[in-house]
């Protein structure tokens, strides 16, 4: 299975759509379409919903792209997790570090209703 | 642009040197052992004394047959470790073990068989029990897979917490049963993720540590009987049997099946520090699941049997473990695995404490013999990871050896006190002639600890080994014709008594005295000096059906049924205010023994003893009274407890306070719920100041502290 990225720039930041699996074979080359675009410091979103797996070492590498972005002061956002994968991001405790698309919407609501 | 790039330095070892069977590779480092990522490959060191060669089998995962096999080159060996650094492989998709050949000839202590292969002893994760219950397929020659492990979870700001030994509250849990009942509600139930949502209910209750049945690699399947009466499979359901040492039960992981357990395990610890609650692990190091001469060959057997097994002169093995082999702790080699395997389980799992399993063969020699001085004890207790790290030994084994109050302590070693839970369970169900030793055990223990302080004693009254609490005031004998053995298997020594009928009743009577018996039991463990231990679901009255055995049953009898925690409200309820109470007041903390010496700010002793007249104990034979004031630093009030195992009441003539105090009540375990017990701070005053009526088998808790203002005057 591989994995293929898809880049987008829109007024509000850039999103990265991933497509297939993201294991230790793919997710070398996740990692070097991301960083770019981290460096370029506007607010990121990757799109995962048609991700079927993560892998551990996939899981590794969103964290690492996040930390990555903490360091550069850049947001990031996963958008569309799968309920399998947000479960096995959920049980490992990988969730807890990233906002993801769902929550970070109910928090705009949220401002909105305010 | 940021430390990552950092790691890019550039390293001469990070080149193969040499070709073998089509990859390339070099000489390893010897240390540490075990499969390391390191730039551009996976360093394999592995460690056999008698081995003649030694080679590596590499399979893709899940694969049966192995995708290379790439025997040591001589040059990479040291000493007697194998090492060897593999380029191109690819960790997370690879599944590795050894091929060690060397003499086969059990009566100098050698099985070497190069036909098996062999997991890794140091192995970080282990492969081929992924999914608890799936029946593994035993046609396949290697069954416990060695994996590669990345150790670099994040943890944030989270290390061990370092609670006070003498301020734990630890729960006994089993990690599937105390979430796989239907009943639980929980996303993923019987694992780590399970229990991590069960968090906050620990948090309420009031616990403070968990002490996890063992959780290290084991096969559930390897049992080989089945209910006599259902026909349904049993199974190695506590997990004793170690298979691996250094790898979490995948089994226990919902994310297991794709090799992310150890996150898993992690996330659940982290989060259990984050709610103040520690986890202090069982483990098992008197014996593996090799078993004996027919026993199965997985690791250690195959890679140098003569040193990690004690071993008959003929070659037999010893078995002072009761399950087939005794491991060679005291060997220099073996001790140092235990030393690596708990440093591990602290630096990389962030674990608090151990539990150590007939930790009396842990002071044995190669032949057997107790030694004075066991060198592996006193490296435990000295070890610099290990500093803060609670070590907690079952002080006794199988072989006969029973060290409660002698275990070597090297001013470290806490004991699960034995004695405590005999006398405690021998004077509640009203035996003579217990008083006086209620007493010690009640005070800390100061006949076994007296150099030791009182948080060397965790007092227990159940554990997974034997009856539940509910059980323990249910049944007057064991009832194991589950396990299918006839009755036979689980202790015959239970000091229990069923209050009138033995199992279910209808009897209102029965039912009530039961359900005090239960709260008399937890007033006295709550209020003992020493670590209180529980066994999770006694909170409950969880009930085994009387079965005091269920290391293989994984199902109703041992799971956590929590419609209990509504049905039993009212015993929760009074646990989580004993619990609380006990954190409320801190001279039932107190690490020192009591004296029996005047205070001078209060003008009481540190401990008092009272009966039916103040200052005045029964240590008759047939007395079953007795109470105790306790009054200590850090805290200005007096805890006075009353404990009634007659089957009368009495009336109690309390001690005379030191001015402006009174006595209120918090608990009384005779009342009517909800004035069996109060919040701690809440106590009502009582309204005759001197006397007291206890009533037949109860117990009662007094607080002697100043004065409410009037509340009419509000």
């Amino acid at each position: 299975m591989t994995l293929t990225v898809k880049e987008r720039r829109n007024k509000s930041g850039t999103v990265l759509v991933a497509t297939g699996e993201i294991n230790s074979e793919t997710s070398g080359a996740l990692l070097q379409a991301l960083l770019p675009l981290v460096r370029e410091g506007r607010p990121l979103r990757i799109d995962l919903t048609a991700v079927t797996y993560v892998s551990s070492a996939g899981l590794r590498t969103l964290l690492v792209v996040y930390r990555e972005a903490q360091h550069a002061g850049v947001a990031v956002t996963l958008y569309g997790v799968s309920e399998e994968v947000r479960f096995v991001m959920s049980a490992t405790g990988f969730l807890d570090f990233f906002e993801t698309g769902e929550a970070a919407a109910a928090a705009a609501r949220a401002k909105v209703a305010r | 642009m940021s430390e990552a790039s950092s790691d890019q330095v550039l390293r001469v070892d990070a080149y193969p040197t040499h070709e073998v069977g089509g990859y390339r590779v070099r000489a390893g480092k010897p240390f540490p052992f075990g499969a390391n990522v390191v730039p551009g490959g996976v360093s394999f060191s592995v460690f056999s004394d008698q081995a003649t060669s030694m080679t590596l089998v590499i399979f893709k995962r899940g694969e049966p047959e192995p995708m290379a096999e790439l025997e040591f080159p001589e040059e990479f060996r040291t000493g007697s470790v194998f090492a060897m650094t593999v380029f191109g492989l690819d960790h997370e998709n690879i599944e590795y073990g050894y091929r060690a050949d060397g003499p086969f000839d059990p009566a100098t202590g050698h099985r070497f068989d190069a036909r098996q292969v062999l997991s890794d002893p140091y192995a970080r994760l282990i492969a081929g029990r992924d999914v608890w219950g799936v029946e593994p397929d035993r046609s396949r020659g290697y069954q416990y897979r060695s994996r590669v492990c990345l150790q670099d979870f994040d943890w944030a700001d989270d290390t061990p917490l370092r609670i006070p030994a003498e301020d734990l509250v630890v729960y006994e849990a089993h990690v599937r049963g105390f979430t796989r009942h239907p009943s639980s509600g929980v996303t993923a139930p019987g694992t780590f993720a399970g229990l991590r949502e069960k968090i906050p209910y620990l948090k309420e209750l009031g616990v403070n540590c968990i002490e996890l049945l063992p959780v290290f690699e084991f096969d559930e399947s390897d049992n080989p009987r089945s209910n006599p009466e259902t026909g349904e499979k049993l199974y190695d359901y506590w997990g004793y049997n170690t298979v691996s040492f250094f790898a979490p039960k995948a089994g226990y992981a919902a994310t297991g099946r794709y090799g992310m357990q150890g996150d898993e395990f992690r996330t659940l610890i982290k989060d259990l520090h984050a709610a103040g609650i520690e986890v202090i692990l069982d483990v098992v190091f008197n014996h593996t699941a090799e078993g004996n001469e027919m026993g199965p060959t997985i690791s250690f057997k195959g890679l140098d049997n003569a040193t990690y097994y004690m071993l008959t002169p003929e070659g037999y093995y010893f078995n002072f473990s009761g399950t087939g082999n005794t491991v060679n702790c005291n060997h220099p080699v073996v001790r140092n695995f235990v030393l690596d395997c708990l440093r591990h389980w602290v630096a990389d799992y962030h674990i608090d404490g151990f539990r150590f399993d007939l930790a009396a063969i842990l002071g044995r020699s190669a032949d057997g013999t107790p030694l004075p001085n066991p060198p592996l004890l006193e490296l435990l207790a000295f070890d610099p990871v290990l500093r803060h790290t609670k070590l907690i030994a079952e002080a006794w084994d199988a072989g006969g050896l029973y060290e409660v109050g002698n275990f070597p302590a090297y001013g470290r070693w806490a004991e699960w006190n034995g004695k405590y839970r005999d006398t405690v369970r021998s004077f509640l169900k009203g035996d003579p002639g217990v008083t006086g030793e209620l007493a010690t055990r009640i005070a800390g223990s100061p006949d076994l600890y007296s150099t030791r302080g009182t948080s060397a004693s965790v007092n227990f009254l159940t554990a997974h080994d034997g009856f539940t609490l509910a059980d323990l005031v249910s049944y007057n004998d064991k009832h194991n014709e589950a396990n299918g053995e006839g009755n036979n298997d689980g202790g015959n020594d239970n000091a229990s008594w069923n209050c009138g009928a033995e199992g279910p009743t209808d009897d209102p009577e029965v039912s009530a005295l039961r359900l005090r018996q239960m709260k008399n039991a937890l007033a006295i463990l709550f209020t003992s000096q020493g670590i209180p231990m529980l066994l999770a679901g006694d909170e409950v009255a969880r009930t085994q059906q009387g079965n005091n055995n269920t290391y293989c049953q994984d199902n109703e009898l041992s799971w956590f049924d929590w419609d209990q925690v509504d049905e039993n409200a009212e015993l929760l309820r009074f646990t989580r205010e004993m619990i609380a109470f006990r954190k409320h007041h801190r001279e039932l903390r107190s690490t020192s023994h009591p004296t029996g010496r005047l205070r001078d700010s209060l003008g009481l002793p540190d401990i008092s003893w009272h009966g039916e007249r103040a200052w005045q104990p029964d240590w008759s034979a047939e007395s079953r009274l007795l109470a105790v004031a306790r009054c200590g630093v850090g805290d200005e009030d007096v805890v006075y407890v009353a404990m009634n195992s007659h089957w009368e009441p009495h009336d109690l003539e309390l001690p005379a306070l030191p001015g402006g105090r009174s006595w209120h009540l918090f608990a009384d375990t005779g009342a009517e719920a909800p004035y069996d017990i109060r919040t701690p701070g809440t106590e009502q005053e009582l309204d005759n100041a001197g006397k007291y009526l206890i009533g037949p088998r109860s117990v009662v808790i007094l607080v002697g502290r100043a004065n409410d203002p009037d509340p009419r005057d509000d």
